[in-house]
C-alpha cells in the first residue's frame, strides 16, 4: 500500500503496519564493523553503511515492521548519525517504523535531539519512535564534555527536557547540565502535534524503569547478552510503577524486547554456521561456549521452529508485550546471510509468532504504539494540529503563542491518551 | 534473634587445600566465639576453584552464571565474610580478584571481615596488609584488625611456638566475632524497590528535583 500524500486538514496518514496490530516486529542493529571470521574480510564503512540500508529495506519487503538502529561515536562503529541514516531508509520505505537503538540521552543535547527527530517524523509521515539509552562506551561522555558519574542525572534531566520541548510550543528552562532556555521554541513542531513515541531502554537500573513508568512512556529491555531473568525484574517494577502513576493497570505498560537469533531449515546447519560469528564476537566471544550462552540467554540459534518456540514463550516471563526486536546482523555476518535471516524471519517466524501471541492476549493489552492511533488518542474523531508560525516577531517572549493555531488537545499528549 | 550467616570465600586452587584449610579454622574459630557469646551463625562456603571458568565468563559476558551468581548471593547478603587467599607474586592470587572484580562495588559496604592469607614461607606475611587490606578498604568493608597469615611450616613441626597459629586464629576470630555481634543483623535493601532507589522519596519527582515542580 502507498502512503498517502499530506492534505490540507487531513491528519498525517500511516498505513497500519500490518493486520494485528497488537505486536510489531522488527530488527535492530548495533552498526558494528566486524571482520567476518570466515573470510577475514573486514567491510569499509561504505560497504556497512549501504548494506545497512539494503537491509532496512529487505526488513520491509520481508513484511516485518520495525528497523532500530544503535549510535556510537567510535570506531568499529559507524552510527554516528541516526537522523540522516533513518530519513535515508524512511525515503525508501512505505510503512516501516524507524527506531533508534539506542539513543544517547546523556551526551546529546536535548534540543538537538527534539529537533532532529521531529524533522524526521515529518518527514518520515510519523514513522519514527526512539529508544533512549546511556550508552556503553565510558569515552562517549568526556568526548562530549559530560561526566560518566552523572550518566543517570543526566538521563533523568535530559529527558525532563526533551519531554517538554516536543509539548510545549515556548520553554523556559534551567537545569544542572545545559545552557539555560528562555521563550525557546522547537522546531518543527511534532508532526499533528504529536510527539515521537519514547521507550526507556535499560538493562540493569531501576531508575529507567521508574522513569518510563513516570511518564506512561514504553520500556525496552534489550535481552541479549543477559539470563532475561536480569530483565524481568526490571519489566514487573515498570509494570508495577506504570500502574502507580496511574497510566493504566501493570498489564497496559509498554514493553518492548530484544531477542538474538540465527536460523538454518536444519538446526544442526543454523549452530555449524554461526559458530565461528559467536566464538568471535566483539561481546561475548572466547567467553562461554554457544550452547551455554543459549541455553542461559534468549540467543537461540537453530530451526525456525525453535526459533518460534522459544520466543512466543517470551510472554510468560515478561507478560503480554507489543514490540519484539531481533538482532541478527552484527559479528561480522555478511550481508547476504543477514539477508537470508530475514527472509526466514520474514517468512516462516515471525507470521507464526504473530499468530501465537495475537491467541490468548489480555483483552486490556494495548496495541503496539503508532503515530496514527496516538493521534486519534489524542484528537478523536477531530482535526490534528498543523502548527503554523506567526509572522517572526524576533522574540517568543512577548504576546500569545508564537504559532497561529489554537495547541489543540494538549493535555491529552500526556498519561492514558498518549502512551496507546 | 535468628542466626548470623557467616560467608567464607576460598580462593586455593588445590584439593585439598591449605587455604581452605585456614578458612575452615577461621570459620570454626568464628562460630565458636559467637557461640560463647550465644549468637548462633551458620557458614556458607564459596570455593573459587569451582567457580573459575564461571568467574571468566562473567567478566567477558558481564553477568554471572546461575551457579556463581548464587555464590555472589551468599556473600554480599552475609552478616560476615572470612576471605582466605594463596599469596602467588607477592599478592592475592587472580582468582581471588577476579572474584572481587565480578562483584559490586557497593556491594561489601561495612561488612565485617577477617583476612587470611598463606604461602610457602612466612616471609609474605605482610602481604595481608599491603596488598589485601587495601581492596577492602577501597570497597568500604571493615576488615578486622587482625590478618591471619598460615605458611607452611605453621602446619609442622617448625611452626611459630611464640605466636602459634591457633593462637592467631583465635584473635583473628573474636574480633570478627565483636564485629558481628556489635552490628545488626544483615538486612537486603532491594534495589528494585522504589524505596532504596528513589532515596526516600516516594515519586521520580524526588529524582527530577525542582524540574518537575514537586
Amino acid at each position: 500500500m502507498k502512503r498517502m500524500p499530506r492534505r490540507p486538514g487531513r491528519r498525517t496518514d500511516v498505513t497500519e503496519n500490518t493486520s494485528w496490530p497488537g505486536m510489531q516486529f522488527g530488527i535492530f542493529t548495533v552498526s558494528d564493523i566486524t571482520a567476518d571470521p570466515t573470510t577475514g574480510h573486514t567491510p569499509s564503512e561504505a560497504e556497512k553503511i549501504r548494506a545497512a540500508v539494503t537491509i532496512a529495506k529487505h526488513a520491509e519487503d520481508v513484511g516485518l515492521d520495525v528497523f532500530a538502529i544503535g549510535e556510537h561515536h567510535n570506531p568499529p562503529f559507524w552510527s554516528s548519525s541516526p537522523t540522516t541514516t533513518l530519513a535515508y531508509i524512511a525515503a525508501q520505505t512505505e510503512r516501516l517504523i524507524l527506531s533508534t537503538a539506542t539513543t544517547l540521552i546523556t551526551t546529546n543535547d536535548p534540543v538537538k535531539l527534539a529537533e532532529d527527530y521531529a524533522m524526521l517524523q515529518h518527514l518520515s509521515g510519523g514513522r519514527v519512535d526512539l529508544i533512549m539509552g546511556r550508552g556503553n562506551t565510558g569515552p562517549v561522555y568526556p568526548w562530549f564534555g559530560k561526566d560518566i558519574r552523572q550518566g543517570l542525572p543526566l538521563a533523568i534531566e535530559n529527558y525532563a527536557l526533551l519531554h517538554k520541548l516536543w509539548r510545549e510550543d515556548v520553554v523556559d528552562w534551567e537545569g544542572k547540565f545545559r545552557t539555560p532556555l528562555q521563550g525557546f521554541t522547537s522546531t518543527p513542531r511534532p508532526l499533528d502535534g504529536v510527539a515521537p513515541f519514547v521507550w526507556h531502554g535499560s538493562i540493569r537500573t531501576p531508575e529507567i524503569a521508574e522513569q518510563a513508568a513516570y511518564y506512561g512512556d514504553g520500556f525496552f529491555a534489550n535481552n541479549i547478552f543477559w539470563p532475561k531473568e536480569h530483565y524481568q525484574r526490571l519489566i514487573d517494577l515498570y509494570r508495577q510503577r506504570f500502574a502507580h502513576y496511574g497510566h493504566g493497570t501493570p498489564e497496559q505498560a509498554i514493553v518492548g524486547l530484544g531477542g538474538q537469533v540465527f536460523m538454518s531449515a536444519n538446526s544442526q546447519d543454523a549452530v555449524r554456521q554461526f559458530r565461528p560469528y559467536f566464538d568471535n564476537a566483539p561481546v561475548y566471544g572466547h567467553g562461554p561456549s554457544l550452547e551455554d550462552f543459549s541455553e542461559m540467554t534468549p540467543l537461540t540459534v537453530g530451526s525456525p521452529q525453535q526459533v518460534i518456540d522459544r520466543y512466543a514463550a517470551m510472554r510468560e516471563t515478561f507478560g503480554d508485550y507489543q514490540r519484539q526486536l531481533f538482532l541478527i546482523d552484527h559479528a561480522g555476518l555478511p550481508l547476504k546471510t543477514v539477508l537470508e535471516q530475514l527472509d526466514i524471519l520474514g517468512g516462516e517466524v515471525v507470521p507464526v509468532l504473530r499468530k501465537e501471541l495475537a491467541e490468548g492476549r489480555g483483552a486490556d493489552v494495548p496495541d503496539a504504539p503508532t503515530h496514527a492511533a496516538r493521534v486519534r488518542a489524542a484528537y478523536g474523531d477531530g482535526p490534528a494540529r498543523e502548527a503554523r508560525p506567526r509572522a517572526n516577531r524576533g522574540d517568543n517572549l512577548s504576546g500569545p503563542s508564537p504559532y497561529q493555531d489554537t495547541p489543540a488537545a494538549a493535555g491529552a499528549a500526556f498519561g492514558v491518551g498518549a502512551g496507546r | 534473634m535468628s542466626a548470623r550467616r557467616i560467608a567464607v570465600v576460598s580462593a586455593g586452587l588445590s584439593n585439598p587445600s591449605s587455604t581452605r584449610m585456614l578458612a575452615d579454622r577461621l570459620a570454626t574459630a568464628t562460630i565458636a566465639e559467637l557461640a560463647a557469646s550465644d549468637v548462633a551463625a551458620t557458614v556458607d562456603i564459596v570455593e573459587l576453584r569451582d567457580l573459575a571458568h564461571d568467574i571468566t565468563n562473567n567478566l567477558l559476558t558481564g553477568f554471572a552464571p546461575p551457579a556463581l551468581e548464587s555464590a555472589i548471593n551468599s556473600v554480599v547478603s552475609a552478616d560476615a565474610l572470612i576471605a582466605v587467599t594463596p599469596i602467588f607474586s607477592t599478592s592475592y592470587s587472580g582468582l581471588f580478584k577476579s572474584f572481587i572484580d565480578v562483584l559490586d562495588p557497593d556491594a561489601l559496604t561495612g561488612m565485617p571481615v577477617l583476612l587470611g592469607a598463606n604461602a610457602g614461607t612466612a616471609r609474605h606475611s605482610l602481604a595481608i596488609d599491603y596488598a589485601i587490606r587495601p581492596i577492602f578498604a577501597y570497597l568500604h568493608a571493615a576488615p578486622v584488625s587482625t590478618g591471619v597469615f598460615a605458611a607452611s611450616s605453621d602446619w609442622g613441626s617448625k611452626a611459630d611456638d611464640v605466636a602459634p597459629l591457633s593462637s592467631r586464629v583465635e584473635r583473628g576470630a573474636r574480633e570478627l566475632a565483636a564485629a558481628i555481634i556489635a552490628r545488626s543483623p544483615a538486612t537486603d535493601a532491594d534495589p528494585f524497590d522504589p524505596a532504596t532507589y528513589l532515596g526516600g522519596g516516594d515519586s521520580f519527582g524526588h529524582l527530577l528535583g525542582g524540574l518537575a515542580g514537586e
